[in-house]
């Protein structure tokens, strides 16, 4: 086997687990943009155009809440601002690629893809380019197709998934369980817990404002203590 | 409901464009050029940075509740944490927290 088909092969297997989740999510989203009065060609146009969930669970809910289209804009692309810092993270890896593919791997950069690829490049940051693309793609192909196929179930279904199924809860548990294996220093430890706590406490801040500060002043927090921890080492 | 389909349509463009503009970003611009070491240390921490902070109040206050704080919602998130700490598998917490998720209102009703 090629060592691309073996990379390919391996971005699939880390991604998998993800598409437990994915699945009801978008199945989630075709149920809820239906019912809010978004028709197929509409609630499609999301998962495909935009895929990002959070932010098109944001769009719709504000839509019919009949909130200005500004607003509405700011909100969800302060959501998704996450995704430039991902794009960010990924560019030591996968910027030295072609810009077509550059920019089909920006088009499929989404939080499974992301945490799937970026858990694999830290383990092993010798792979070549084109390992690390072949990776990548490898996530894509559990994670993409399925949302939008997820969503047309969910958009044909049309109909009210019970409650008691919690299915709200499957994307902070997706999160959490990405967060936990990369808990492995002081300095992860450190941002972890600094975004958690400003996060809350900024809450009252509108339009997800308050998540964007903690993020930053986490990413500092993670840098410095890093630089402590090296400089003791080395003293 | 959803009436407006001007707008609709005006979201769901705009915010795609936006969306990948925000993906292409650093991919796109940067490309080959490399990013000074401060800047690595700092992107190293993007995942630990955002992700809690995105959770934290929807663990706490779930919009699914109307924000007020679910025994089995933050029970769930527990186990996740939990599970994913010991055993390093992503599967592993995701199943864990999905069982704590819908085994704790069926223990508390016993």
């Amino acid at each position: 086997m090629s060592i691309r088909r073996s990379a390919f092969l391996r971005g699939l297997w880390a991604a998998l687990p993800f598409s437990l989740v994915i699945a009801p999510f978008g199945l989630l989203f075709g149920v809820v943009g239906t019912e809010a009065g978004l028709d197929i060609v509409e609630v499609m146009g999301f998962s495909i155009i935009v895929i990002a969930g959070a932010a098109q669970f944001a769009a719709v809910q504000m839509m019919a809440d009949h909130a200005p289209t500004l607003i509405i804009l700011a909100t969800s692309l302060a959501v998704n601002l996450r995704m430039a810092m991902y794009s960010a993270s990924l560019t030591p890896h996968l910027g030295k690629a072609p810009t077509g593919m550059r920019a089909l791997i920006a088009y499929c950069l989404v939080d499974q893809t992301y945490a799937a690829s970026m858990i694999e490049y830290e383990r092993n940051p010798q792979q070549s380019l084109g390992e690390k693309v072949a990776f990548f793609f490898g996530t894509v192909l559990p994670i993409c197709p399925l949302w939008y196929a997820a969503t047309y179930a969910g958009a044909r279904l049309g109909t009210r998934i019970p409650p008691e199924f919690a299915l709200d809860f499957a994307v902070p548990i997706t999160f959490l369980a990405m967060i936990a294996p990369l808990l492995r220093t002081p300095a992860h430890i450190a941002a972890a817990g600094v975004s958690v706590a400003l996060s809350l406490a900024l809450a009252f801040i509108p339009y997800n404002g308050g998540l964007l500060v903690a993020a930053l002043v986490a990413m500092v927090t993670g840098a410095q203590v890093e630089a402590w921890t090296e400089r003791r080492r080395v003293a | 409901m959803i009436e407006n389909t001007s707008q609709v349509w005006t979201v769901m463009i705009v915010l795609g464009l936006g969306t990948f503009l925000l993906r292409f970003s650093f991919l796109g611009l940067i490309g080959s050029r490399s990013l000074p070491v401060w800047a690595l240390r700092l992107l190293r921490y993007t995942p630990v940075a955002v992700l809690p902070g995105l959770v934290a109040p929807l663990v706490l206050w779930p919009p699914a509740t109307g924000g007020v704080t679910d025994p089995a919602r933050l029970a769930a998130a527990i186990a996740t944490v939990g599970v994913g700490l010991v055993t390093r598998n992503v599967f592993a917490a995701i199943f864990g927290g999905a069982a704590v998720l819908y085994l704790t209102p069926w223990l508390m009703g016993l």
